[in-house]
């Protein structure tokens, strides 16, 4: 039988790439069951995969979790313990602007392709009066090249996942200046199974929801940076899409 | 719904009836003090489908200047605002009906009489093919388009006393 095939929403944080392929023999251990771990560059060429249904198991990104559960039947397993998905909006530490009202159209922004994040920063600007259509967007590929954009002053303000922007180096961050973070809460990664996988959702999520106290689940937890797993109700989630709905 | 108490508001608020959409009154105590919408955050609440409160977020509770309690079981329109036309509501529930999300720019009223503007988006809850709620979420406004609201909005009250 082909292995079941697990992947992450590509805007985890590099350092825990190693965690993932932990977890991903952790797992296998527990259920028994093979899994292949399928990591992707960008989150167009992820989607391409999820459309072709490739996979099985995905710690998803809030912004795809919509087509995932509405459009592919994928199942709402567990998200991880505190850690919401928020936004810092950061600008050059020399700059004159102290807050989003002073911001002005022509505004130049760097940012990711981080899909909840970019949702998120526009709903930010959005009351300065600002939208896609009288600001220049700079997409680059990470958040320390929007970090360089903004200390270079190729760009006015940069988009940046909470976590990301906190583990930058600290000269980084001394060039900068935090504007303004979100503290919307509720919207958050979310592990998520698709319909090959149904029968070992229940078993998936009683291991998820115990693994700090399970073998070598704190061990394996700490790899990947997370502090353990909340059970996520399937309305859990789609409160969640419904949120992010409101927001596009 | 109750009639607001003298004892919940601020200092100089001046009383005047609103009437809802099913003829029922309230007397409310309104004051000319605008509290800021919190930056960064989000305003949250949802309604079973026939627009009682069933769930607040924080910040929601919070900018109402009522408790959690005092809100969960009233109808959403607790925080309705005399400077609202109800042509906006009509809007709003038409546009729900049709499937659609309604977004619009609302002055909503506070417990103790201040109030604070909104940018309000609101989308049906649909679970297998049933609409079995709505979500509400505010954010903060544009001062530019609430300036232009308060504008329309009088023009849209005056209409509908006419």
């Amino acid at each position: 039988m082909k292995p079941y095939t697990l992947t992450v929403s590509p805007d985890f944080m590099p350092d825990y790439i190693a965690g993932w392929y932990i977890f991903n023999t952790w797992l296998q251990k527990q259920l028994g069951e093979a899994i292949h771990v399928e990591l992707y560059n960008d989150f167009a060429s992820q989607r391409e995969a999820i459309l072709r249904d490739e996979i099985d198991l995905i710690y998803a990104n809030p912004f795809d979790a919509a087509m995932l559960v509405r459009e592919k039947g994928f199942t709402a397993i567990a998200a991880p313990l505190n850690k919401p998905d928020e936004v810092v909006l950061a600008v050059p530490k020399q700059s004159a602007v102290q807050s989003i009202d002073e911001l002005a159209a022509g505004l130049r922004i760097s940012r990711t392709d981080d899909p909840d994040v970019n949702l998120i920063g526009m709903m930010m600007i959005e009351s300065a009066n600002l939208t896609s259509s009288n600001t220049d967007v700079q997409l680059v590929d990470n958040y320390v090249l929007v970090a360089k954009a903004l200390f270079q002053e190729k760009a006015d303000v940069g988009f940046f996942l909470k976590e990301a922007y906190h583990n930058l180096s600290d000269f980084v961050k001394g060039q900068l200046r935090v504007l303004l973070t979100s503290e919307i809460h509720v919207v958050t990664h979310v592990l998520l199974a698709g319909p090959r996988f149904k029968d070992h959702h229940d078993r998936l999520q009683d291991l998820l929801v115990t693994m700090t106290e399970l073998e070598k689940g704190a061990g394996v937890l700490q790899s990947m940076g997370l502090d353990g797993w909340k059970q996520q109700t399937q309305e859990d989630t789609e409160f969640m899409i419904d949120l992010m709905d409101t927001l596009q | 719904m109750q009639d607001m108490h003298l004892d919940d508001v601020v200092p100089g608020c001046v009383s005047q009836t609103l009437t809802y959409y099913d003829g029922t009154e309230r007397q409310v105590l309104v004051s000319d003090r605008e509290v800021p919408f919190p930056e960064g955050k989000l305003i949250v609440s949802r309604t079973d489908p026939q627009g009682i409160l069933t769930h607040g977020n924080q910040s929601f509770v919070e900018m109402s200047g009522f408790s959690e309690a005092e809100l969960i079981g009233q109808p959403h329109q607790i925080l309705r605002h005399p400077d609202m036309p109800k042509a906006a509501f009509k809007d709003l529930w038409d546009t729900l009906a049709r499937g659609e999300k309604w977004t619009g720019y609302v002055k909503n009223l506070r417990k103790d009489g201040a109030y604070y503007w909104v940018l309000a988006t609101v989308v049906a809850n649909v679970r297998d093919g049933q609409v079995v709620g709505y979500t509400s979420v505010r954010r903060k406004p544009s001062r530019q388009r609430i300036d232009e609201c308060i504008e329309q909005y009088r023009q849209m009250i005056a209409q509908e006393s006419a």
